[in-house]
């Protein structure tokens, strides 16, 4: 473990070093990204100019959701975003090369093209957390203060994992990848909303499923102070950590599945 | 006219072998289309009728604008021939006897058709289907095929700026994700643009992104009919012209500026 963390470090370094080579252009990425980020959050401000109320959350609530599920997302997708581009890889062969290579392909791929640009998604996401968490009428008890950098970490995990499922899955189909970002990308963008705003049957399929429910829902419902709307029982608040462990063995599961399974195009 | 028909039958050829890429984007903006649907459903809720829409609207407007990121490449940014001028294949291009941005527009409506049908079509169907609304009758059917086309062109023009821009700056992604930024934001993408407020609002609708999905899709709502309807043509055929023409002019500089290294 320690071991992978430090190539993952040294080839990550050296990805960005590279990139440092054009800092304008790195610089100029590094705010696009921003930008791009704040898109989702423009929505939200735009939609709260309109209601004080959005299926019964305030606009300081969404916006702690938001953050609660840009925080984890942007994080999961620094250090494996660029998982999804295994399918290419296969069409092209490159995998090929990186199985040769002394070093995990996961982490080659994970580490490919990194540069600082990858932390703008970050940025705004830590920014609007505390705006929230400042703002935020709670009633601010030691579990739920503990509860935050809980949900975080969770939440990571989870979208993490997400990451290296759906780039095993690309083993499967190898022109899967659009499809993937709807798990991916999909989960990011709805877990900044409430979640009943949802139909009831695609709730389920979130919690049950893809545990998304599990990122930031059920613990803002706990730090929040809310009722479930869909009556899950308490303790759902409390499974996030449970939920990211078991998904983690099943993404890693998945991952050697997928390469036991995998054939080379023959380049 | 023979060699630009060639041109778009075989994008049209192309697209239509990744098979598997183009079901799997259909699943994704269909995914995407439920989530701002429910979305709106919740905004529409709290404020019925806000900007004249009812909550029919903004659920068929939710699927519109997932159907028409393909046919508009709302993502794209640029054309692939970004890649050429950075690669200096764009010689090979300048060389053919025929007109660059002719050819590209000609390779961009082949594509354009291929995900109308392939894409659009599939989403928009599911989206009505799941939440029963009706379709409009032909006479708005073909109204909005209009506005469609003019949407592909003005959203054509644009990326087609973009991609000439090479030329000068070397490095376009930065450029790329502006374009990006601005054609989600106010194309009516991330939000109708009916909901934007005041100033915001009335310049958001002025702009020629509002030609590339706000426009088709109030069309398809029977928002704009008669001489409204003509009016809505006339503002996507004026951006079109006007960035059509812009993009002649900026590729008679790009003749003089091209320096092809090595090779």
């Amino acid at each position: 473990m320690a071991e992978a963390l430090r190539v993952y470090a040294l080839l990550a370094w050296t990805w960005t070093r590279a990139a440092a080579q054009y800092p304008v252009s790195m610089i100029m990425l590094t705010l696009t990204t921003v930008a791009l980020t704040l898109l989702d959050l423009a929505a939200i401000a735009l939609i709260f100019v309109h209601t004080d109320r959005l299926a019964g959350f305030s606009g300081t609530e969404v916006m702690f959701l938001y953050a609660t599920s840009l925080v984890p997302f942007a994080m999961a997708d620094i250090v494996l975003g660029t998982a999804e581009r295994l399918g290419q890889h296969v069409r092209e062969g490159s995998l090929d090369t990186m199985l040769v290579r002394p070093v995990s392909p996961l982490i080659q791929l994970a580490t490919e093209d990194f540069t600082p640009r990858r932390l703008g998604k970050l940025l705004p996401g830590v920014v609007v957390l505390a705006v929230a968490l400042e703002r935020a009428d709670v009633d601010w008890t030691p579990g739920r203060i503990v509860m935050i950098p809980l949900m975080l970490v969770s939440g990571t995990l989870i979208f993490g994992a997400l990451w290296v499922i759906t780039a095993a899955f690309q083993f499967v189909v190898v022109d899967g990848r659009e499809a993937t970002s709807s798990v991916t990308y999909g989960g990011a963008f709805l877990t900044q909303y409430p979640m009943h705003i949802f139909g009831r049957d695609f709730v389920r399929t979130l919690t049950f499923v893809l545990p998304l429910a599990f990122v930031n829902w059920q613990p803002a419902l706990y730090v929040l102070d809310r009722p479930d709307p869909h009556g899950l029982p308490a303790a759902a608040r409390f499974a996030s950590p449970a939920v990211a462990a078991v998904l983690c063995v099943l993404a890693a599961l998945a991952w050697r599945a997928g390469l036991r399974r995998y054939r080379s195009t023959g380049n | 006219m023979g060699v630009y028909l060639r041109v778009a039958g075989y994008a049209f050829r192309r697209y239509s072998t990744y098979r598997v890429a183009t079901a799997s984007a259909v699943v994704t903006n269909t995914v995407f289309g439920f989530l701002r649907a429910y979305i709106l459903i919740a905004l529409w809720q709290a404020r019925p009728q806000l900007g004249g829409y009812d909550v029919a609207d903004a659920v068929a407007f939710s699927f519109l604008t997932q159907a028409l990121i393909g046919p508009v490449n709302v993502f794209a940014g640029s054309l692939e021939l970004t890649g050429r001028i950075r690669t200096g294949d764009v010689a090979v291009d300048l060389h053919r006897p025929v007109d660059l941005q002719g050819w590209w527009l000609a390779d961009d409506l082949g594509r354009a058709v291929f995900a109308l049908v392939f894409r659009g079509v599939p989403t928009l169907a599911a989206g009505m289907v799941a939440f029963g609304i009706p379709l409009p009758g032909p006479a708005t059917l073909a109204a909005f095929l209009g506005s469609a086309a003019l949407a592909v062109l003005v959203g054509f023009a644009l990326r087609y700026l973009v991609s000439l821009c090479c030329f000068w700056l070397g490095d376009e992604r930065g450029l790329h994700t502006v374009s990006t930024v601005s054609t989600m934001f106010f194309s009516g993408m991330i939000l109708p643009l009916v909901v934007f407020p005041g100033p915001l609002g009335e310049v958001a609708r002025a702009l020629p992104w509002a030609a590339l999905i706000q426009v088709p899709a109030d069309v398809f709502l029977g928002r704009h009919t008669g001489t409204g309807l003509l009016g809505v043509y006339a503002f996507q055929a004026a951006w079109a012209v006007a960035l059509l023409g812009a993009g002649r002019a900026l590729t008679r500089a790009a003749r003089h500026r091209l320096m092809i290294h090595g090779g």
